[in-house]
C-alpha cells in the first residue's frame, strides 16, 4: 500500500503545480492525512487478516490439496489421484445416506422449530407473572454443552432407561421404541433431540425481534379494531420477517455441519451404518478412524461447498433485502 | 480506491505468507547429536493410554519417578491420552509434524509398518535383545522386516469371560470347548432370563473380534499369516467365517438392541452386564479384568464370580484349535529420541517393571519370570492360554493397518445388524485396501 501511494505521489504533484504553492500545501496535507488513514487501516486490519488467512483460508487451501492424493496421514502425501476421492465419496452408499440425513435435520429443524418458536415467542412476548423465568427456562437447554446434552440424552433413552421407565409408569408401554438402537428411527430420535436443545435459541432470537416490533402499530391496529391474532398475523409476523429469515440461515448453517450431538448420541456402529451419519462423523470416521486423510479431507471440501454454496444461495434469495450491500455486492 | 483496497490486500497476504514460512523453518533444528548417556540432562516425553484415575495411571507416575531417580539427567513428561485420540490422532499429527513424543504407545501390525516405512520409528535391534528374549514370540509383532521397533508391555489372547455363578446354577459343569456345547450353555442361560452373551457391538469392534474368531477357526495359519502379510483375501475361508458368525447370531446369544450397546465404560455396556450380574459371558481380551472393575458396582462379588475361558473350537474347520487371537500395547521411541530413551523403555520390560505392572492387575505382563505376580484366577487362566497357543494371531484389525481394519469391522457389524452378507465383509476389505 506505500508502494502505490508512492507511485501516486509523483502524479499528484505534478498536476498541482501550475495552480500555485497554496494548493499544493492543501494537496500534502490531503496526502500525510490519507497515509495516515492507510496506517490506521493496516494497523488495524492486520491482526484479523493474519489470523484469517493462518486459520481459515491457509487451511481450506491444504484440505483442498491433500483432497486430491491418496493419502494416508504417514509421510508426505505422494500419490496424486486428481478427482477419484470426490467420484468415491458419491459412490459410498454411506455417504449418501449421510447427504440424506443432513437433509432430514436442516429441513426438520427449520419446519418443526420454527412454528413451535413462533408460537412460544409470540407467548411469551405478552405480560403474565413470571415471564421471566419462563424465559430462562426455554433458553437453558441451549445454554448447556452439546456434549453434556448428548450424554443426557443418550442415557434417558437408552433401552430400559429413563424414558422407557417413564412411558411404562404412564400406561404409554407400547410406545417404548429402541430409541438409539432402531436404524430406522434413530435419526429422528436425533432430531427430536436436537430440536429440543435449539428451538430455545430459535426464541430468544424472536423475542429480540419482537421488542423491535414499534407499540404504536399494534395499538393502531388494536383501535382500528384489530384482534390479537389478526395484529400478530398482519403486522407484528410480517415485521419479525428479518430476525426470521436469519434464524433460519444460522439454523441451516449448523445443521449441516452438525457434528458434537451426532458423535456423542449414536454409537459408532450406528454411525457406520448409516443410519445416524452426518458428513462431519462421517468425515472424521473415515478421515481419522479408517486412517483415509486423503479421502477425510475431499469430504471436508464437500461439506464446506455444500455449506458455502447454501450459503451463497439464502443470502441471495432470501437475505437480500435484510443484508443489502454486503455480500450481494449491489450497494445503493 | 478499489485497487488500493486489493493491493494492501495482497500485501497482507505476501506478510503472512513471510510469517508462515518463518515459523516453519523453526522447526527444522533437531536431531541433537547424541552424546554419552546420562551426560546431559534431557527430558522424555512419554506418551500412554492411562488417563483415568486408577491403578494404571499411578503406577506409570512411579515408574517414571524411579527412573529419574535413578538417573537424575533424565526428566520425564507424562502425557496420558484416550487410547482413540492418543491412536487416531494424536500421534499421527505429532509424527507428521516432526514434534512427536519420545516415547509412545505402539500397537504393531499393518500401522507400525507404515510408521516404519515413512521412517517415524527407531530401530532398536541391537539394543533390546534379551528383552526380545525374554518376551518370546509377542515380541515379534513390535517388528517389521526383522527389526525390532518398539516392545510390548501387555499381551494377552482373547477368550470369552464370564459368570461362575450362572454356569453352577443352570448346571454347567465345565466351560464349553466347542461351540455345540457353548449353543447348549445359551439354552440353558436363556431359561433362568439372564443374557447369555453380551456383546458391545455399539463400538463395532466388539462384534468384529466375534468375526475374527470365526475367521480364526476356519482358515488355515498358513492363511491367517499370508492375509496379514499381503492384504489378500481370496481365500473362501472368510466367507466361511461370515457364515459360521451369521448362524451363531441367528441362535441369538446376544442382548436386544446389541447395536447400540457400548464395550466399556459404562454401566449400560456390555462391560457392565457381565460386572453386574445381567449377563453371563462376553468376548474380550485380557485388560478386562481391569475395565470391568471400574464398571463393577460390587467388586468383591465380582472377584468372587469372574471366570474366563478360551474361544470355544468349531468341530470339523481346518483352523487350528489351539490357535488364538490376541494382541497387546508396547512403546516406540520415535525416531529422533535421545538414546536415553531406549534404555527407559529397557527399564520399562525389566522384571522389577514388569512385576510391578502385572500386580496393577490392569493387564498381563510380557516378560519370563513374573508369572507369580498375577494373582487373578481369570488372568491366571489367560496366562496359561498364552502360553500354549499354537500360534497367536494379531487382532484382525490392527494387523491388516485401520484402512481395511475399519472397512472389515463395519461390514461385520451390518452382519450384526440384520443387513449384511459374508460376502460383502471380503468384498469390503478388498475394496478399503485400494481406497
Amino acid at each position: 500500500m506505500t508502494s502505490a501511494n508512492q507511485i501516486r505521489m509523483p502524479a499528484g504533484g505534478a498536476s498541482a503545480s501550475p495552480a500555485g504553492p497554496h494548493k499544493a500545501g492543501r494537496a500534502s496535507a490531503r496526502r500525510a492525512d490519507n497515509r495516515r488513514k492507510w496506517y490506521e487501516i493496516i494497523g488495524l486490519t492486520t491482526p484479523a487478516v493474519l489470523i484469517y488467512v493462518m486459520f481459515v483460508l491457509v487451511p481450506m487451501g491444504f484440505a483442498v490439496y491433500y483432497s486430491l492424493f491418496r493419502w494416508r496421514g504417514v509421510g508426505p502425501p505422494t500419490e496424486f489421484v486428481g478427482l477419484r476421492n470426490y467420484t468415491l465419496a458419491f459412490q459410498d452408499p454411506i455417504f449418501l445416506d449421510a447427504l440424506r440425513n443432513n437433509a432430514i435435520i436442516v429441513f426438520g429443524s427449520l419446519l418443526i422449530q420454527g412454528p413451535i418458536a413462533l408460537g412460544v415467542a409470540l407467548l411469551l412476548n405478552r405480560r403474565f407473572r413470571g415471564r421471566a423465568v419462563f424465559r430462562l427456562l426455554v433458553f437453558v437447554p441451549y445454554v448447556l454443552a452439546e456434549v453434556t446434552v448428548g450424554i443426557m440424552w443418550k442415557l434417558l433413552l437408552t433401552g430400559g432407561g429413563t424414558v422407557d421407565a417413564l412411558l411404562r409408569s404412564l400406561g404409554l408401554g407400547s410406545l417404548v421404541q429402541a430409541w438409539l438402537a432402531d436404524l430406522d428411527l434413530v435419526i429422528w430420535t436425533l432430531l427430536a433431540v436436537l430440536t429440543w436443545k435449539y428451538v430455545g435459541f430459535a426464541i430468544i432470537l424472536l423475542l429480540a425481534g419482537l421488542s423491535n416490533v414499534p407499540d404504536e402499530l399494534t395499538e393502531a391496529a388494536a383501535i382500528d379494531g384489530a384482534s390479537w391474532w389478526q395484529i400478530q398475523r398482519h403486522v407484528t409476523i410480517p415485521l419479525l420477517g428479518p430476525t426470521i429469515r436469519i434464524w433460519m440461515f444460522l439454523s441451516m448453517i449448523g445443521s449441516l455441519q452438525i457434528f458434537d450431538m451426532i458423535w456423542v448420541t449414536s454409537v459408532p456402529a450406528v454411525r457406520s451404518l448409516g443410519a445416524s451419519a452426518t458428513m462431519a462423523t462421517y468425515m472424521v470416521d473415515n478421515g481419522f478412524f479408517a486412517r483415509l486423510w486423503g479421502y477425510g479431507n475431499a469430504v471436508a471440501v464437500i461439506l464446506f461447498v455444500i455449506s458455502f454454496v447454501a450459503a451463497l444461495l439464502f443470502q441471495r434469495f432470501l437475505l437480500r433485502r435484510d443484508i443489502d450491500g454486503a455480500i450481494t455486492g449491489r450497494a445503493k | 480506491m478499489a485497487t488500493k483496497q486489493r493491493r494492501s490486500a495482497v500485501l497482507a497476504l505476501l506478510m503472512t505468507g513471510v510469517l508462515v514460512v518463518a515459523g516453519c523453518s523453526g522447526g527444522d533444528e533437531e536431531a541433537a547429536p547424541q552424546g554419552e548417556l546420562y551426560k546431559d540432562p534431557v527430558t522424555l516425553t512419554w506418551w500412554h493410554n492411562a488417563p483415568q484415575d486408577g491403578p494404571g495411571k499411578t503406577y506409570w507416575e512411579k515408574v517414571a519417578k524411579d527412573f529419574s531417580a535413578l538417573h537424575p539427567t533424565v526428566k520425564i513428561e507424562i502425557e496420558a491420552i484416550e487410547t482413540n485420540q492418543l491412536q487416531r490422532t494424536r500421534i499421527p499429527a505429532a509424527l507428521l509434524s516432526n514434534d512427536p513424543p519420545d516415547i509412545f504407545m505402539t500397537w504393531g501390525g499393518g500401522e507400525m509398518t507404515e510408521q516404519v516405512e515413512a521412517d517415524y520409528l527407531k530401530d532398536v535391534t541391537d539394543q533390546v535383545k534379551t528383552e526380545v528374549a525374554s518376551i518370546g514370540s509377542a515380541a515379534e509383532i513390535w517388528q517389521v522386516k526383522g527389526k525390532q521397533y518398539g516392545l510390548p508391555y501387555r499381551m494377552g489372547v482373547e477368550g470369552l469371560w464370564y459368570n461362575k455363578d450362572m454356569f453352577a446354577q443352570v448346571g454347567i459343569a465345565a466351560p464349553p470347548t466347542t461351540f455345540e456345547e457353548l449353543n447348549a450353555a445359551v439354552a440353558k442361560l436363556k431359561a433362568i432370563n439372564v443374557v447369555p452373551i453380551a456383546v458391545g457391538a455399539g463400538d463395532k469392534w466388539p462384534a468384529a473380534h466375534w468375526w475374527y474368531n470365526m475367521a480364526l477357526r476356519a482358515c488355515s495359519v498358513d492363511t491367517l499369516k499370508k492375509a496379514s502379510t499381503d492384504k489378500v483375501f481370496d481365500d473362501p475361508c472368510f466367507v466361511k467365517a461370515g457364515q459360521d458368525l451369521k448362524a451363531f447370531i441367528d441362535t441369538k446369544p446376544f442382548q436386544d438392541n446389541f447395536i447400540a450397546t457400548p464395550g466399556q465404560n459404562d454401566p449400560t455396556s456390555a462391560n457392565g452386564m457381565l460386572a453386574n450380574g445381567k449377563a453371563a459371558m462376553e468376548l474380550m481380551g485380557d485388560w478386562n479384568r481391569g475395565t470391568l472393575d471400574t464398571v463393577a458396582t460390587d467388586k468383591a462379588k465380582l472377584a468372587s464370580f469372574l471366570g474366563w475361558f478360551p474361544v470355544p473350537a468349531i468341530t470339523g474347520s481346518p483352523g487350528d484349535p489351539k490357535a488364538a487371537l490376541g494382541g497387546g500395547d508396547g512403546f516406540s521411541c520415535s525416531k529422533n529420541a535421545p538414546a536415553e530413551c531406549v534404555e527407559f523403555l529397557k527399564y520399562l520390560l525389566s522384571p522389577e517393571v514388569q512385576q510391578g505392572y502385572a500386580e496393577t492387575g490392569t493387564g498381563l505382563p510380557v516378560v519370563k519370570g513374573t508369572d507369580a505376580a498375577v494373582k487373578d484366577p481369570a488372568l491366571k487362566s489367560i496366562l496359561e492360554s498364552t502360553s500354549s497357543a499354537s500360534y497367536v494371531q494379531l487382532w484382525l484389525d490392527t494387523a491388516y493397518g485401520s484402512t481395511v481394519g475399519t472397512a472389515m469391522n463395519d461390514a461385520v457389524v451390518a452382519i450384526f445388524a440384520g443387513n449384511g452378507t459374508p460376502e460383502k465383509v471380503v468384498s469390503a476389505m478388498k475394496a478399503a485396501a485400494s481406497k
